[in-house]
């Protein structure tokens, strides 16, 4: 192991090691993106890099309304449940950090319990429950169980990045003259906002994920996101092969989230890291 | 890891939390200062939304469900709905397809998290040790983690589909997709790719908390890198081992989108979370959805349960939040 080993050995062996995670890391995606630019005719070649290149497939799924509608669907439920789950996340996280009360080691244990928990229990119930409130099939049916399933993250992440400000800057200004508002909006705000910021962007990637809830709280094009949507992709007729198109609708849908891991790689990384190891 | 962020008050806190248990009631009111219950109130009121949601969204749900388990209701048939008792367990336990779903459920479980360990140790080590190309690793590792989990069954879906695929025309001439066997093992592949780096993740925070110079030390009185491993950094790692497991072990139970887009179940491949949604959307049978909803909610309960008694202390919340 290269603990000790800096030379140039070293280097190539590392070298190679990336080469390989990188490679098995954008294989599958490639090969998404490869498909979704071949034309019709060399749809079933095999071949991994497309012979004939066109934008048809995009051109396509852009014009049909099952397409765009389940776009918007996805974004604007993403987006309502990353704020609500951020807002509310936010919110318990200061408490669980600075404040004592009792009944704070019953949240956490709660949150814990609730990323644990099988979402699949959950479609029954909430199917029925939906039905019979009127929220099946719109938004807000979607959006509460989101927020639910994205609040333990969220908790979770945010503690973690609380406990490594100094509140007692905050403390510090207020002794310089500051006001209990000024204070934190020049010393907190700016020091909790990156931690709030990776937080919103993995509830986002969540969110943005859900396949199953997804299914089973929508029945039509009104709530429906684009993962479902994509399942019920058909092709301009029936009897056209769908392949293209639901590679051009999953092209679209992947870029946000390589956007994300491009600039924010490694906020993400220690999101993801400081809220997981803190036994 | 531990950060200074233990103010005073919370010092005196601890202080006066050890005397309350000790001493009667009386001692513990006086204690609590105007300040103090101002404090408390101001925690419970910013903790409240989000408790009320938790709970209003899983706790009730899961006690509805478990008095539908307990009913003959088929949407269907609405008018035949009755009380049965434990009926549907009795229906649903001694079904083939159940535990035909449960093995493949266990078995996916098992194989795709016992791969993702040793395969996400080694990339956690290469992202943690590499010495060239750091963020391009990483930020590869991150895209299987963020792609939607469907778009990347989509891409496997293809790759194995005869003719169109680029894996299907390297292997022999088969459909494997369609086939108990080779499918059950694409969607093992399918899972083991996406979620391997959030394991490495998860692993990589434990290896942060490696000491270098102990390294340094082991590889001076002349252990070898296998030995510094297993030694040294694995001891070090044990909690953020068993974190990573358990989360993983439970995730990959639930497993859904892939078989899904992969086989939609066919050949003998659905997990449990396929036949309770298939029961339902399907079969729009309420009651016996109801019933799998409650025993796959036992299953992970029971998981999780033997996870926690393997932590001890090491359990997330309990060493870090419980202690206060």
């Amino acid at each position: 192991m290269a603990t000790l080993d800096t030379g140039p050995r070293a280097k190539l062996k590392w070298g190679l090691l990336d080469a390989v995670v990188v490679v098995f890391a954008l294989i599958p995606v490639l090969w998404v993106v490869s498909l979704s630019l071949k034309t019709t005719a060399t749809l079933t070649d095999g071949n991994f890099i497309p012979r004939e290149w066109t934008l048809d497939n995009y051109r396509l799924i852009f014009q049909t309304d099952q397409f765009v509608r389940a776009l918007i669907n996805s974004i604007g439920i993403a987006l309502i449940s990353t704020l609500i789950a951020v807002v509310l996340g936010t919110m318990a996280a200061y408490a669980i950090s600075r404040l004592d009360f009792p009944g704070k080691a019953l949240l956490v244990g709660v949150s814990l319990l609730i990323a644990m928990f099988p979402q699949v229990s959950l479609v029954s119930p909430l199917f029925n429950i939906e039905r019979q409130t009127g929220l099946f099939d719109t938004w807000p049916g979607l959006i509460l169980p989101y927020i639910t399933f994205a609040l333990p993250l969220a908790i979770y992440t945010l503690s973690a990045f609380f406990k490594q400000i100094p509140w007692d800057l905050e403390k510090a200004a207020k002794m310089d003259g500051a006001t209990q508002a000024e204070a934190f909006r020049k010393v907190i705000a700016p020091l909790a906002a990156p931690g709030v910021f990776t937080t919103a962007i993995l509830v986002f990637i969540f969110c943005w994920n859900d396949f199953l809830f997804a299914i089973s709280l929508t029945s039509t094009e009104q709530s429906r996101t684009v993962p479902v949507a994509l399942s019920f992709f058909t092709g301009a007729s029936q009897f056209e092969d769908p392949t293209g198109a639901i590679s051009a609708a999953a092209v679209v849908i992947t870029i946000p989230i390589i956007l994300f891991v491009l600039f924010f790689q490694k906020r993400i990384v220690a999101g993801l890291t400081s809220g997981a190891v803190k036994g | 890891m531990s950060v200074s962020s233990t103010t005073p008050a919370t010092t005196a806190e601890e202080l006066s939390e050890g005397g309350r248990r000790e001493l009667p009631q009386k001692r513990a009111k006086a204690a609590l200062s105007e300040g103090k219950r101002q404090e408390r109130r101001l925690g419970w009121l910013l903790c409240a939304p989000a408790a009320l949601v938790m709970v209003a969204v899983t706790a009730y749900p899961i006690l509805y469900s478990f008095w539908l388990s307990l009913q003959r209701y088929d949407l269907k048939f609405p008018s035949e709905r009755e009380f049965v008792w434990f009926a549907n367990y009795a229906t649903v336990l001694s079904n083939g397809y159940w535990w035909t779903a449960f093995g493949v459920t266990l078995l996916i479980t098992v194989v795709s998290v016992a791969v993702e360990l040793v395969l996400g140790m080694a990339l956690a080590l290469v992202m943690h040790r590499t010495l060239i190309g750091r963020g391009l690793v990483r930020t590869s590792a991150l895209i299987p983690y963020g792609i939607v989990t469907v778009v990347a069954a989509f891409s496997w879906r293809y790759a194995w589909t005869p003719s169109t695929g680029y894996l299907a025309n390297l292997l022999s001439d088969g459909a494997p997709l369609t086939e108990r066997a080779s499918a059950l093992s694409i969607i093992i592949l399918a899972e083991i790719w996406k979620t391997t780096p959030f394991m490495a993740l998860l692993l990589m925070a434990g290896l942060a908390l490696v000491p270098e110079d102990l390294l340094k030390a082991a590889s001076m009185d002349g252990a070898s890198a296998w030995q510094r491993f297993t030694r040294v950094m694995l001891p070090v790692m044990k909690p953020a081992i068993l974190v990573a497991l358990l989360f993983r072990t439970l995730d990959a139970f639930r497993v859904f989108d892939n078989i899904y887009v992969l086989t939609n179940g066919a050949n003998e491949t659905s997990s449990v979370s396929m036949i309770a949604y298939n029961n339902l959307m399907k079969g729009l049978n309420l009651g016996i959805g109801s019933t799998m909803s409650v025993l796959i909610f036992l299953a992970v309960a029971i998981i999780a349960f033997v996870f926690v008694k393997l932590f001890g202390t090491a359990a997330p919340g309990s060493s870090d939040e419980g202690r206060r």
